[in-house]
């Protein structure tokens, strides 16, 4: 179990974290998601003690870590660039941390071979014990990195980016082969991600942070249908994002009313799934739109709609739903959403957005 | 082009007999015809003059002189370039950037004035000889002065062939040592070492063949005496003065034949040490 209060860093004038309180229970997967900058990769060295937190405290199943050496700590930690010893084979990779190992906890060498091949086995490495990392694959490379984080058996398992330097199909295999890892030895780890999809897929417990700040802490169900702040949802997909005003519970915006029970009167944030379009309303409030750009990319179809007073709007649809309304350039739809979120206030944090969540991105 | 034909191999890049045909030019002219120069002068001697000339106490005491000092000065150069750079990469404080030029000033400084400079301060009156003095330890004018400035002038060949290898480890290597429970030392021994192993021995090499052929510093604090502190390029000269241009050449034929040997053994060693890990 780890536990952190009120971790706070500072890099010369950037504030990397800024009073973050998190407890991760034993058992669970972790995923700390946001954009670059948002100090996800400094909580993560902290906890592995290779960052010092200026204040706060970081609590290791019940004893205090502040100023424990990363050595002692027993912590595995799996970097993006994997970080393997070049001039060492897999196996003297994977042994390294049991090699290194002083006075009675040292192994005895048979004992540290046998240990190497269970875990050569266990990331599917089996007969490239004799090679170098670099003829290996990266995501071979990946996998020795884990087998030798793992080797010490880590009482935490951290892994920063882990995924971030592989391609798409490679990337899916091993998500899943790692859930799988993680429920079988009874591990618990946290991992680093701007990936949404890879965050919501693989954690139990989602932790979204912003600009060295907690913004919402939950399961990927809690996180993507109740987001706490407008950051967390622009976060987690594709919105559009409109003007409104809420009225007496009641939130107004381009002729739309939608309820917001609880909120404040003023002006409110309001935000729009491109998927959560109804192309063919009979609502009384329809608006119409004009369809701009349509474009066909496998199972969805993107466009733009047009609303009379200039606004416009991403949609996705299905190829069904694509189908019954036939989409063309500059044709007329009446259109309403099907769910809209609101927030109270004016004045949001726009969330800095990686190039690779191409928001508006239609090239192919 | 015939022959040349025969020993391409098929590249997009253009010019190949050019570019060979200039190589080999250049080469002779500025290597291979002066050295090949150097043996026939030396084949002038008939088979007693030279079993005369390498049962020399002397020349023998010369040649150990520069060989073994030599290999010496390259071993502490090793270690004490490792030192500078280590500290010039890892470390940011004020001068840094001065102390980093200073690395390259003995390459410029005329050999005579290092000499000088050293002798001056190693001399039994000397600003750091007087410490050594009433030890009963002499360092000018003795083998350990020569050591001195063959050390003196091979340092920056070391400290600027280790520096970029150590600027491009990557830091994440280390600290994943650390996170496996390695001190500073066994990541030191374990990962740094092995990485910068070639880097070291090509210093040690150019360190070690730098310091052989050295003349202008050494001869001012070696004292020059023969069979105790005379140095084989010294003897060389000597040799010269009397005329005796075979005997000269001779012992530069010796003196290359040992180096080129030394210098191919090292090379041989660090591409066995580097052939693990391709």
């Amino acid at each position: 179990m780890i536990t952190a209060k009120t971790i706070s860093k500072r890099f010369g004038t950037f504030q990397a974290l800024d009073g973050v309180t998190i407890n991760v229970e034993k058992g669970r997967l972790v995923a700390l998601l946001g954009p670059s900058g948002s100090g996800k990769t400094t909580l993560l060295r902290i906890f592995a003690g290779l960052d010092e937190a200026d204040s706060g405290d970081l609590i290791l199943d019940g004893l205090n870590a502040n100023g424990l050496k990363a050595k002692d700590r027993q912590v595995g930690f799996v970097f993006q660039h994997y970080a393997l010893f070049r001039h060492m084979t897999v196996a003297d990779n994977i042994a390294f941390g049991l090699k290194v190992r002083k006075g009675k906890n040292r192994l005895a060498k048979e004992q540290i071979e046998a240990k190497v091949a269970d875990l050569l086995n266990l990331v599917q490495l089996n007969g490239l014990a004799k090679r170098y990392p670099s003829q290996l694959s990266g995501g071979q490379r990946q996998r020795v990195a884990l087998a030798r984080a793992l080797a010490v058996e880590p009482r935490l398992l951290l892994l920063d980016e882990p995924f971030g330097a592989l391609d798409a199909q490679v990337r899916k295999d091993l998500r899943r082969w790692l859930r799988r890892l993680h429920d079988e030895m009874g591990l618990t780890s946290i991992f680093v991600t701007h990936d949404q999809e890879e965050a919501l897929e693989l954690a139990d417990t989602v932790v979204v942070m912003n600009s060295g700040k907690i913004e919402q802490i939950g399961s990927p169900a809690e996180i993507y249908d109740h987001p706490a702040t407008p950051f967390v949802f622009q976060f987690l997909g594709n919105a559009n994002r409109l003007n409104g005003e809420i009225k007496s519970g009641e939130a107004h915006t381009h002729g739309w009313t939608w309820p917001a029970p609880g909120l404040p009167d003023g002006p409110a944030v309001v935000f729009l799934r491109p998927h959560e379009i109804d192309m063919t309303s009979s609502r009384a409030d329809a608006q119409l739109a004009k369809i701009r750009h349509p474009l066909i990319l496998g199972p969805i179809v993107r466009a733009e709609l047009e609303l009379p007073d200039g606004t416009f709007l991403e949609v996705e649809l299905s190829r069904e739903e694509h189908l019954s309304v036939n989409p063309e350039e500059g044709s007329v739809v009446k259109i309403a959403p099907k769910r809209l979120t609101v927030f109270a206030g004016s004045v949001m944090s726009t969330p800095h957005l990686d190039s690779s969540f191409g928001v508006d991105n239609y090239e192919i | 082009m015939i022959t040349l034909n025969r020993w391409r191999t098929p590249s997009i890049i253009p010019g190949f007999g050019l570019t060979a045909g200039y190589t080999v030019f250049y080469l002779s002219l500025i290597v291979l015809i002066p050295l090949s120069v150097l043996l026939l002068k030396a084949l002038n001697l008939n088979l007693d003059q030279w079993v005369a000339l390498i049962t020399d106490k002397r020349v023998l005491a010369a040649l150990r002189l520069s060989f073994v000092g030599a290999l010496v000065a390259g071993f502490l150069d090793t270690v004490l370039g490792l030192l500078v750079a280590w500290v010039l990469v890892r470390y940011s404080f004020p001068g840094r950037k001065i102390a980093d030029a200073l690395v390259d000033l003995p390459f410029a400084l005329p050999t005579a004035v290092a000499g000088i400079a050293l002798t001056a301060l190693y001399a039994k009156n000397g600003w750091i000889g007087q410490f050594f003095e009433p030890l009963g330890i002499k360092i000018a004018y003795t083998p350990i002065g020569v050591v001195i400035a063959m050390t003196f002038i091979g340092l920056p060949f070391v400290v600027r062939t280790v520096e970029p290898i150590l600027q491009d480890l990557d830091r994440d290597v280390e600290e994943a040592a650390a996170s496996l429970g390695a001190s500073r030392l066994q990541t030191f021994a374990h990962v740094l070492l092995p990485s910068l192993g070639p880097a070291l021995m090509a210093g040690f090499s150019l360190a070690t063949a730098r310091a052989v052929g050295e003349y202008g510093s050494v001869i001012f604090i070696a004292g020059n005496m023969p069979g105790i502190s005379e140095i084989a390029p010294l003897l060389i000269i000597t040799k010269l003065e009397q005329y005796d241009y075979n005997g000269a050449a001779a012992i530069a034929v010796i003196m290359l034949a040992i180096s080129f040997t030394l210098l191919l053994a090292v090379n041989i060693i660090s591409r066995k040490s580097r052939s693990g890990a391709p």
